[in-house]
């Protein structure tokens, strides 16, 4: 799943273990004997016990689920770019106005895991989680501990606007799916995301640009866009450099078709080594020896992203949170647009209208919470329309409610991604392996910058990345997932 | 021996000795013990052997951030002791002896302030500090003149043999400042009535360096060796607010304690486990190498 858009990679790392008294200590430490196994058991590593019955009450139309309409519901919000406003005046009073005797606790924060990691190993975790942003806990490690609850419960349930539709019928296709972990559903992505290419639609329209569909068009208006003195294309090496290799995956993917993706999801043998992933970087390592600014490399996100809004950047890489996450900076000359990447060739497998569409900002429900049912439930009422349009008049983003956005006055970026959304149709795909592979994702982030920025070769890219792949199918230690 | 003694005392030791037993060496037996499972902070550890130290060992990452830590290991003490070693000694006696009282240079109370002002700044805002100076693009500090002057810019951060120089500068501004106060404080401690009789004896700035002061001086430049070693097996703050992607470009400025960290949140505590007891074991030999090599006689004043 991709990471919440805000913020890629905070750089103020939590330093709560305490390196320096492990340093300074360190002489003194061997002089004293280590203490014997009684210390051992007194650690933070008990691991979680709690119940798995969680409360219950009498099944209803209004409460499908069953929900005990007493037991406390406690919600834990990743305060991102969304913030937690849409939980504390939407989706908390929805839940309060179905259970009124219910005592429902929002509390929010930026580091979801360093928050609630000890309260998942003490056995008292929080009921819903938004385990969301750069210190989200990782799923893998989540679903192996069995802290996750399976929704299919609520995927069956009627939805809340209409008792003849099931919930899982009234979300976008694919939305179930990137919260499916080895056949099964624990998390629910509540955000839908578009990526595409992002550019200034007033300044387009006076210099007569237009957003191109074939490859060619695109290198053409590359140059076009360098003669008139701008940096045609470029990402942010220092942190979004995902941005980038998502980029590339989309172009392999039109290319090869979305097994491509598939098959890298599935570190299936040579899911790398192929014509159309190198094709891709081919492609793209000559867009940055050519139409970019090495100097991106060192730069965060924000800092390209102003660049672009000061019309000195004309083409950025991004998702559909963009337009929001600018909107203080974004001049009154300035109006968002994007366009899907441009197809490679004429015999491309997928037509030039496909785009890569996700569903983002991960929540789930604790299995070991005092309230599974109650947390569900929570989640039902995030998808009813009342809640889908709460959340989107606040944050300005959709969610993965089909047509929720039905009568609402969208920004002029958002509307163009769910034009984009709309024209992709069946031709949207998405990859997981980021969510899954820590280090995969890291190494491609390296990968990208070399290829793009440090004049680096299609062959050494797939080389790499293969490489990389393998050695994690090889290695034991390491959870697979397969999809 | 009075009687009454060791109850006294132990009544005093008990209370800290159980909070140094439970937060530090506990969490150490803890670290040695995970360092043996595939933990990974929500279900229980199980044991696996020496696998995490194999895997270790064939890390490219953890090899390179070895390296790293070696470099600055070396080159951080030397290059801080020497500036401050200079700089102490000007502000201290490098300037004109007046009626056989040796002082500072003119103006050494301010720049003693000034140099001070590094130490005071959070590692987090030194970091971002520098962040922004050295920006490749024309809103950097250093980079704005040379794309001005149509030069190509230098990627103090991007290009991956600068940029671990760039950390060990950063490290460097910062920790100057302190060991000038602690060396200044050293030198003050220096009887003025042997500088005296070296100035007597014809002796240069140069030589009332050399066979003046950095001998009486010693033993705080022993401290300050092993202050700056520790300072260069951590260095985590920094490399993780400065560098790109953490430790980059691709891992070339990674530290040990960013990749204990980074295997961390990335559910690997028993793998991290494993480097943090490489690193335990690298601190400690550098302390025992150290006290053992700098062990002399003491020159009493």
């Amino acid at each position: 799943m991709p990471s919440s858009p805000e913020n890629p990679t905070s750089p103020f790392g939590d330093r709560t273990f305490s390196r320096r008294t492990l340093l300074r200590n360190a002489a003194a430490a061997s002089l004293v004997a280590l203490p014997g196994a009684a210390l051992l058991d007194a650690c933070a590593t008990g691991g979680g016990g709690g119940s798995t019955a969680g409360a219950t009450g009498a099944k209803s139309a209004q409460n499908p689920l069953g929900v005990d309409p007493k037991a406390a519901l406690d919600v834990v919000i990743f305060a991102g770019g969304y913030g937690d406003k849409y939980a504390t005046d939407v989706h908390v009073p929805l839940y309060k106005k179905a259970f009124p005797d219910a005592d429902v606790k929002e509390s929010s924060t930026q580091e979801i895991s360093t928050t609630l990691q000890p309260r998942f190993n003490g056995g008292n975790p929080p009921d819903v989680v938004d385990n969301s942003g750069s210190k989200q806990m990782e799923f893998g490690a989540l679903v192996d501990a069995n802290q996750l609850q399976d929704l299919s419960d609520l995927w069956a349930a009627p939805s809340v606007d209409d008792p003849n539709k099931k919930v899982k019928d009234t979300l976008l296709t694919g939305t179930i799916d990137q919260g499916m972990f080895n056949g099964k559903s624990y998390v629910f992505n509540y955000v839908s995301t578009v990526y595409g290419i992002w550019y200034n639609a007033k300044l387009w329209a006076t210099k007569g640009w237009k957003a191109p569909k074939t490859w060619s068009e695109f290198i053409t208006l590359l140059d076009t866009i360098k003669a008139a003195g701008l940096t045609p294309y470029g990402y942010a090496g220092a942190n979004a450099a995902y941005y980038q290799y998502l980029v590339i995956l989309t172009s392999a993917a039109k290319l090869g078709g979305p097994d491509i993706l598939k098959n890298i999801d599935n570190l299936a043998d040579g899911a790398w080594a192929n014509d159309s992933v190198h094709k891709a970087a081919e492609a793209w390592a000559a867009v940055g020896a050519k139409y970019t600014d090495k100097s991106f490399l060192g730069l965060k996100h924000t800092e390209v992203q102003l660049k672009q809004n000061q019309d000195k950047l004309a083409t950025y890489p991004s998702g559909n949170w963009l337009e929001n996450e600018q909107k203080d900076n974004t001049p009154g000359t300035f109006e968002y647009a994007m366009f899907p990447i441009p197809s490679l060739t004429s015999s491309d497998k997928l037509p030039v209208t496909a785009i890569w569409a996700g569903a983002g900002e991960p929540f789930f429900v604790s299995a070991k919470g005092k309230n599974p049912k109650g947390g569900m439930e929570y989640f039902r009422r995030m998808l009813s329309k009342e809640g889908a349009q709460g959340f989107t008049k606040l944050t300005g983003s959709l969610t993965v409610l089909q047509g929720a956005a039905e009568g609402l006055d969208l920004p002029p970026g958002m509307k163009s991604s769910a034009t984009a959304l709309t024209a992709a149709g069946k031709d949207a795909f998405y990859y997981l392996f980021d969510g899954w592979y820590k280090d995969l994702d890291q190494e491609l982030r390296a990968a990208t910058n070399e290829l793009f920025y440090a004049g680096g070769t299609a062959d050494k890219f797939v080389d790499r990345m293969q490489k990389k792949a393998d050695a994690i199918k090889k290695d034991s230690s390491i959870k697979k997932f397969t999809r | 021996m009075r009687h009454g003694k060791y109850p006294f005392v132990f009544s005093f030791l008990a209370i800290p000795v159980v909070l140094y037993l439970i937060y530090v060496i506990g969490p150490y037996a803890q670290a040695f013990y995970l360092a043996l499972t595939n933990y990974n902070g929500f279900s229980a550890p199980q044991y696996v052997g020496s696998e995490n130290f194999t895997r270790m060992f064939h890390s490219d990452l953890f090899w390179k951030a070895v390296q790293h830590n070696l470099f600055l290991l070396v080159a951080l003490p030397l290059i801080t002791m020497a500036i401050a070693l200079f700089l102490a000694f000007m502000l201290n006696v490098g300037g004109r002896s007046r009626a056989g009282v040796r002082s500072g240079v003119w103006g050494s109370k301010f720049y003693r302030l000034v140099f001070f002002f590094p130490q005071v700044l959070a590692v987090v805002i030194v970091g971002v500090l520098f962040q922004q100076i050295l920006r490749p693009d024309a809103s950097g500090a250093v980079n704005g003149p040379l794309h001005a002057l149509g030069v190509s810019p230098i990627g103090f951060l991007t290009n991956p043999t600068v940029a671990i120089w760039t950390v060990l500068a950063v490290l460097v501004w910062q920790a100057v400042g302190f060991y000038v106060v602690l060396f200044s404080a050293g030198m003050s401690s220096i009887p003025q009535d042997i500088y005296e009789a070296a100035d007597l004896d014809g002796a240069g700035r140069l030589s009332m360096f050399f066979r003046v002061t950095l001998p009486l001086l010693f033993d705080t430049v022993q401290v300050a060796w092993v202050y700056l070693g520790i300072a260069a097996f951590d260095a985590f703050a920094l490399v993780q607010v400065l560098t790109v992607e953490q430790g980059g470009p691709d891992g070339a400025t990674t530290v040990l304690a960013n990749e204990v960290y980074r295997n961390f949140i990335q559910s690997k505590a028993g793998y991290a486990s494993a480097m943090g007891v490489a690193l335990f074991f690298l601190t400690l030999t550098f302390a025992a190498l150290t006290v053992r090599l700098s062990r002399r006689e003491r020159i009493e004043f």
